[in-house]
């Protein structure tokens, strides 16, 4: 059984992750995919801030600007941040569960590749007749408006791509309910598991409102519909609702993880337990559940009525609650703790003011008649990169510094990380503290240009100096990644505070992560193990045959078939293009053609016999390593 | 590390004292100068929970920043395995029942002026007459400009609202085309303008509008609507109630006025043939007409909402009206050329000096 | 337990369903996309019940008008008794009876097709009288909802008709035994959405 070991050419290695269900090969792509689309996300919006650096600037159209400012809401939302927490979860959740691979293996390549191919499709609008241009959240009467095909792409472009998420999600609720290694207990889980378990459930609750109001929009752009056209009896206040149903749960599906994430760098770097553990595993689920209550609250000008802005508005700040218990707990696991300033735990130190400061200007907007001033102004814009920036993007730098070693076996190095660090954290209270102030001084958001004589113009200035900084540091940090390539093997828990499952791993990690299933006996297993003082994990098991999942091409095949159906869908309303009607027949009988042949053809893994794992093990780490 | 914090230090101090360099902004536009009842209300709810919020933050900031410099590995020994703290139930309430307490704080005035703002009971009472008593304007949203209707004076204007001061206003709000959301923020919240049903909303308007720079408070369209919505601005022009009293006769008094075709004035002639068709220069009447009501163009503030208030600019805008603001309906379907045509230099020449000269106030 | 072991009645498992790992991740998996699915209708359900009976100005179909109560419920018939047939398909799967499986299986693709010829004709029917997809706010809302049903409906007979297939001549395993357990929790679950359909659109439509 050579093959395991053989090194492989470059076609081979392609074939390789085009095929792979190993979910550590797919936390690399999802890693690679996430950080190409928050590159181009990123990019757009330093060209927004070229265009408002000052009044009256014509450095980009009006109309340009308006698709800009789509692109990098939707970006950054469903093609940066998902996958790249996806990563994490990942490559971490089975680690840390103590588990050989996810529940669905086959389903966690099919999610990937739907999601790639969808931003794939979003993308190429840019090249094929202009990308959507009604902002992220696209509200019906301008969708509907828009001319061209903007519009259509966005609406299947996410369709595609949001099957492929609604899929990992469910994906990771399974895993973590079936697949936890013995001993390890709900609440016995690392909160990160935790948080991606909530935040996936999230994910399937808030997903299908957003499928249905797309499915909505296409039928009323494509087939005549009447959805939102009010003069046929429609109305356009249903697509908010929906919209904002799926809307502001995604703010927590992505900030939940997020919050796992530091939970996980904290006590590492605090060398102590996290504080209140089961009171943050309670906070996790009160805000995820809360979550769903509150979505009227980005529709209070909508005219809704007093009592419906009343409720949401009370149910919002009920949010603030449960969010100020993880704070203090944070902050309570440092205190008394032996605090090592690493680069990632540096990004755990910005993240608590910065969010703190998002999370109370949320509370200000959740104030209706307040909000009646501050919605849709510059000052939302603060606030809601204040939390994404200061929430989202911190931790996925901090944890990216932390969890390097276990994604490629090797460090980025601590020097340019720092410097990374407080060149992106200083660029980014520049651009956003002075944006909550033009908010008030009356600029409304999702403008392209403004008018001199506002008093707006050197709050803009600085604003996009500062944008210039965050820029920077993204390419300091690009660049560190790419060094590491050159760097040296990282080893096991190579920070020495590693706490749970995932550092006790030696690296590589073989493809079936435990050759022997972990025994965990407590919180934290690894810290345990290590204070009395063992070199390995208690094991469940002797070693024996281990099965394995084998990879296919199908899940590609089923999602390129989307793919090329979704040209087809797109051209269809076009008298001049017939041709499209084939296209996406073709695309559908492919995607058909691959499911059938899944469900016609057993799949049934293979095994790992205890020679091949020796033999494995022995390429590994050499000859008698790791026993 | 540390020089690094006192840098972040020193930025913030120098990003706070820029705030008060700039003031608050403009008091025309600016919500933390607020010229109204309703306005005044949101910036005090603004400094109450300002308040609050940046007491917590302070608290959390000082106690993270405590527990940081205090247990820092360097100072606490490099093998030092920290006592293992599962939790407290004490402190977990602590900080459970204060932010509940400072959130119902918020929460009672919150709602009492939510309740307090959709109050709208007024727009219907009438006096002994059966007139109505309170102002009432309808505003209605269309693809880059606002029309605004006075349905009990019968009479009608464009991009500059003209209203009294020392009393409710109510609005009516819809859109015409696509969804755009009214803001005054000098004078108070926004309300959205939606397609399919009229929102209904006060302000009240404290101070004449002549002392400002402009003469006038900038309202704002605050709901992305297409590629010119940063350009969609009106006016508002604040007259002590008498002088609005003499507005709306003087507007009443221009029912019937149109422009003739076979008029000796180029500019008169070229209007009746290229441009009654949409704009109405008479303020008597309803709204729904395709263009915005140019009867007192001369006296308002700004061309097309934006532009300098002079002939130069309305001559240019004339011209290429597609250039200035992209995706307005002046344009044909394509956006390459006027509806209207091309009319010749002189022409629009005396075009714009018609244009300018309607006026109710000289 | 190996997915190829051979099976007689007497070693079979009480829940084959869940004798494998992969079994058990089916089945929990699948639920869980069962609650996914509830939040979809939900949605078409909320959209449907806001655009009830709204049109451009003077339309002529109502609930009232349009639905026939007959139809609606003779089709309710057949789909409930395709989910009792199912359940009698899933008994015999428990109890090893491979035939008996099929044949209720079979009995319940008839239902199914019924069913969905009688939602064919109701269509039919209705696109006749001018009620297009098009016609209205209330016809869009009427067809997405229960044409997203019906397209479940098909895409569970295309399903359960593979599994047949597929395990015609192999008869029951740990491996294909989860599949047609789901099968048939899937089918379930369209009986319920439908029942919701009966009441919300054509029992409130008709008398409420």
């Amino acid at each position: 059984m050579s093959s395991y070991t053989q090194k492989k050419g470059f076609g081979a290695t392609v074939w390789d992750y085009i095929t792979t269900v190993d979910h550590k090969k797919l936390a690399v792509m999802y890693l690679l995919a996430g950080t190409l689309f928050f590159a181009i996300a990123g990019f757009e919006a330093l060209l927004m801030r070229i265009q408002l650096m000052k009044p009256n600037n014509d450095f980009i159209s009006a109309g340009f600007f308006n698709e800009l400012l789509t692109m990098h809401g939707t970006t950054m939302l469903f093609l940066a941040a998902t996958p790249l927490l996806f990563a994490f979860m990942n490559m971490l959740v089975p680690l840390q569960i103590g588990a050989r691979d996810v529940a669905f293996p086959f389903l966690n390549s099919l999610g990937f590749w739907l999601f790639f191919l969808g931003a794939v499709f979003l993308h190429l609008s840019f090249f094929m007749g202009g990308a959507p241009d009604a902002g992220w959240t696209s509200y019906a009467s301008l969708s509907l408006y828009s001319p061209g095909h903007g519009i259509d792409f966005y609406v299947l472009g996410l369709q595609i791509s949001g099957a492929g998420t609604l899929i990992s999600g469910l994906n990771f609720i399974v895993t973590i309910i079936t697949m936890r290694a013995p001993g390890m207990t709900f609440m016995r889980m690392p909160l990160f598991t935790w948080t991606s378990m909530v935040s996936s459930s999230l994910i399937l609750f808030a997903f299908p409102p957003l499928t249905i109001g797309l499915l909505m929009m296409l039928f009323d752009r494509m087939f005549g519909g009447n959805f939102f056209d009010h003069m046929m009896g429609g109305n356009t206040i249903i697509w908010e609702h929906l919209f904002w149903i799926f809307g502001h749960p995604e703010v927590y599906i992505l900030v939940l993880p997020a919050f796992g994430l530091f939970s996980e760098i904290i006590p590492a770097f605090s060398r102590k337990r996290l504080f209140g553990y089961s009171s943050m595993v309670f906070a996790t689920i009160l805000i995820g559940f809360l979550g769903f209550m509150v979505w009227a609250h980005h529709m209070f000008t909508v005219g809704m009525g007093p009592t419906a802005n009343a409720i949401f508005a009370v149910a919002t700040m009920a949010i603030a609650v449960p969010t100020g218990m993880k704070v203090f707990n944070w902050i309570l696991t440092i205190w008394g703790g032996s605090i090592k300033v690493t680069t990632p735990m540096l990004y755990a130190l910005g993240f608590i003011p910065s969010f703190v400061a998002g999370g109370v200007t949320g509370v200000m907007q959740a104030s209706a008649p307040l909000d009646y001033q501050l919605h849709d102004s510059y000052f939302i814009v603060a606030h809601f990169h204040y939390v994404i920036v200061g929430g989202i993007v911190t931790a996925l730098f901090g944890s990216a510094h932390f969890y390097w070693p276990i994604f490629f076996n090797r460090m980025l190095n601590e020097t340019l990380g720092k410097w990374t660090f407080w060149v992106f954290f200083i660029g980014f209270h520049l651009t956003f503290f002075l944006q909550h102030f033009l908010g008030l001084m009356g600029m409304p958001r999702r403008v392209f240009t403004y008018m001199d004589g506002q008093g707006w113009d050197q709050f803009n200035y600085i604003s996009t100096v500062g944008a210039a900084m965050m820029g920077v540091g993204v390419i300091m940090m690009v660049i560190n990644c790419l060094m590491s390539i050159k760097g040296k093997p990282a080893g096991r828990d190579p920070w020495g505070d590693g706490r749970t499952l995932e550092w006790s791993i030696p690296q590589p990690i073989p493809f079936y992560n435990f050759r022997q299933t972990p025994l965990v006996r407590g919180l934290d297993p690894w810290w345990i193990e290590k204070q009395e003082g063992n070199k390995e994990v208690t094991f469940a098991e002797p070693i024996g045959d281990i099965h394995m999942p084998n990879n296919s091409a199908i899940p590609f095949v089923i999602s390129l078939g989307m793919f090329i159906a979704a040209f087809g869908a797109l051209y269809n309303p076009d008298a001049d293009k017939p041709w499209s009607i084939y296209v996406l027949i073709i695309g559908l009988a492919i995607t058909f053609g691959a499911m059938i042949t899944r469900s016609v053809k057993d799949d049934h893994g293979f095994h790992l016999h205890k020679e091949d794992i020796l033999e494995i093990e022995e390429h590994l780490y050499g000859k008698g390593g790791n026993k | 590390m540390m020089k690094g914090l006192k840098k972040w230090r020193l930025f913030s101090l120098l990003a706070v004292m820029m705030v008060f360099l700039s003031g608050c902004g403009e008091d025309y536009l600016s919500t933390l100068k607020p010229s109204g009842e309703v306005g005044q209300q949101q910036l005090n709810l603004l400094l109450l929970t300002t308040v609050i919020m940046t007491l917590v933050v302070v608290v959390v900031s000082v106690i993270y920043l405590l527990a940081f410099v205090k247990y820092r590995r360097a100072r606490v020994g490099e093998n030092v395995i920290p006592k293992q703290v599962e939790g407290s139930h004490t402190l977990e309430v602590i900080w459970t029942v204060i932010p509940i307490i400072l959130l119902l704080i918020i929460a009672v005035p919150v709602v009492t002026t939510t309740y307090k703002f959709a109050d709208v009971a007024a727009m219907d009472e009438v006096d002994e007459e059966g007139n109505k008593t309170a102002l009432t304007v309808n505003v209605t949203a269309k693809l880059y400009w606002w029309e605004f209707e006075y349905p009990n004076q019968g009479i009608v204007t464009a991009q500059e609202l003209v209203v009294p001061t020392g009393e409710k206003v109510y609005f009516n709000l819809i859109a015409a085309d696509v969804k755009h959301s009214f803001w005054i923020p000098a004078v108070g919240g926004k309300m959205d303008t939606n397609v399919e049903n009229v929102n209904k909303f006060y302000l009240v308007f404290d101070k004449e509008s002549q002392d400002l720079k402009d003469g006038v408070f900038y309202g704002k369209c605050a709901e992305l609507c297409g590629p010119s919505h940063a350009l969609m601005d009106f006016k508002v022009k604040t007259l002590s109630p008498d002088a609005f009293d003499a507005w709306v006769d003087a507007m009443k008094a221009t029912e019937g006025q149109t422009a003739d075709k076979a008029s000796t004035d180029l500019g008169e002639a070229t209007f009746a043939n290229s441009c009654l068709g949409c704009h109405a220069i008479s303020g008597s009447g309803a709204g729904g007409a395709p263009g915005p009501n140019l009867t007192t163009f001369g006296d308002r503030n700004r061309v097309a909402g934006f532009l300098e208030h002079n002939e130069e600019s309305l001559k240019a805008w004339i011209k290429n009206p597609g250039e200035f603001k992209p995706g307005n309906l002046m344009m044909n379907a394509e956006g390459t050329a006027p509806i209207y045509g091309d009319l010749s230099d002189e022409e629009i020449e005396a075009l714009a000096t018609y244009i300018m000269g309607l006026s109710v106030e000289k | 337990m190996d997915f190829n072991t051979k099976f007689t009645p007497h070693t079979w498992p009480d829940h084959p369903e869940q004798a494998t790992m992969e079994g058990k991740n089916k089945v929990v998996g699948f639920w869980i996309f069962l609650a996914c699915e509830v939040v979809l209708f939900a949605s078409l359900f909320a959209t449907y019940l806001a655009l009830k009976n709204k049109g451009p100005a003077g339309m002529e179909f109502t609930t009232q008008g349009l639905y026939e109560l007959p139809l609606a419920f003779a089709m309710t018939m057949l789909l409930l008794t395709s989910s009792l047939t199912s359940v009698y398909a899933i008994h015999h799967m428990r109890n090893f009876n491979f035939k008996g499986m099929q044949t209720w299986f079979g009995i319940t693709l008839l239902l199914g097709a019924g069913f969905l010829a009688l939602e064919v004709y109701e269509f039919y029917h209705y696109t006749h009288l001018g009620f297009t997809f098009t016609q209205s706010a209330f016809a869009t809302a009427f067809y997405s909802l229960v044409g997203t049903h019906g397209f479940h409906v098909s895409l569970g007979l295309v399903w359960i008709s593979t599994l047949m297939i597929r395990n015609a001549k192999r008869g029951l395993n740990l491996y294909n035994a989860p599949k047609f357990f789901v099968a048939a929790l899937y089918w379930h679950f369209i009986d319920v959405v439908w029942v919701f359909i009966f009441t919300v659109v054509y029992l409130m439509g008709v008398i409420g």
